[in-house]
């Protein structure tokens, strides 16, 4: 199943797993321990976070290390901007309707 | 024209809200009206080259704006908002939600909490607009939705985009 980037930000765990590997990479384990819920809890989100692509991994050993992938953060940023444009380009618009007003009343 | 007047543009995360600020030059009877009376709001709601269409409006608490957003290859997305406290120049609330040309409430998607406030201030205006959503994903849901079906993207801002990406 192709996952959506914003299914993996969504939850408040992912989102703190996402803050821990942006400092460092970190083994399953070790994010485990940061968190108040079982092991398995923590792979289901691990596994999540791996299918939308936001996890590098490397492997050292026998030990998985993951990391943020940080491109792919950027496209929430992108989208923010988009959202942005769209206010922008709007209150241009009212900028004009605003001046036609102004220049309507000093008609009359 | 290029409007030099800043925007202050922010989204808290923690409590899945966007807030926006703008500054207009003009009094606050103005701008008010300018949101407030349907006829005006048609000339500025949409980006080009969407345009806003309000099929009824009854701006008092209680009452409803029922419009749509109309796209340039005859996309149609309506919305119903629902007025829930108006302070005349200084602040209005409403609930949106997405809906049919009917108004009937579209339950899949996520409503928003919308509050507007006016404020004058040496011959300019201050509009300070703060968007609830439920949860992230609802505030994710928008966005992202906006984004997959195009009526965020006005025509400018494709173009810096494309520029960007040269």
């Amino acid at each position: 199943m192709k996952r959506d980037i914003f299914q993996a930000i969504a939850d408040p765990t992912r989102r703190a797993i996402l803050v821990l590997v942006t400092a460092q990479a970190l083994t399953p384990n070790a994010i485990a321990e940061q968190f108040h819920t079982t092991r398995q809890a923590v792979s289901k989100h691990i596994k999540i976070l791996n299918e939308c692509e936001l996890l590098e991994q490397h492997k050292v050993g026998r030990e998985i290390y993951y990391q943020l992938k940080i491109d792919k953060m950027k496209e929430i940023d992108n989208w923010l901007e988009q959202f942005k444009q769209h206010w922008e380009s709007r209150f241009t618009q009212l900028d004009q309707v605003l001046i036609n007003l102004k220049s309507k009343k000093n008609e009359i | 024209m290029k409007s030099n007047l800043l925007m202050d543009f922010s989204v808290n995360k923690e409590n899945s809200t966007v807030n926006i600020k703008r500054e207009f030059k003009a009094p606050v009877s103005d701008v008010w009206s300018a949101w407030t009376e349907p006829e005006i709001l048609d000339q500025w709601w949409a980006p080009a080259p969407w345009k806003s269409k309000t099929k009824k409006m009854d701006f008092k608490e209680g009452g409803q704006r029922l419009y749509a957003m109309l796209g340039p290859q005859g996309e149609e997305h309506w919305a119903l908002a629902d007025f829930t406290s108006i302070s005349p120049k200084t602040n209005f609330k409403y609930l949106d939600a997405f809906s049919d040309s009917e108004g009937n409430l579209n339950e899949d998607f996520p409503r928003s909490d919308w509050n507007v406030n006016f404020k004058e201030q040496n011959g300019s205006t201050l509009v300070a607009i703060e968007i609830k959503h439920k949860n992230l994903s609802d505030l994710e849901k928008i966005i992202e939705m906006g984004f997959k079906e195009g009526f965020t993207i006005a025509m400018q801002g494709l173009d810096k985009i494309f520029e960007a990406k040269k």
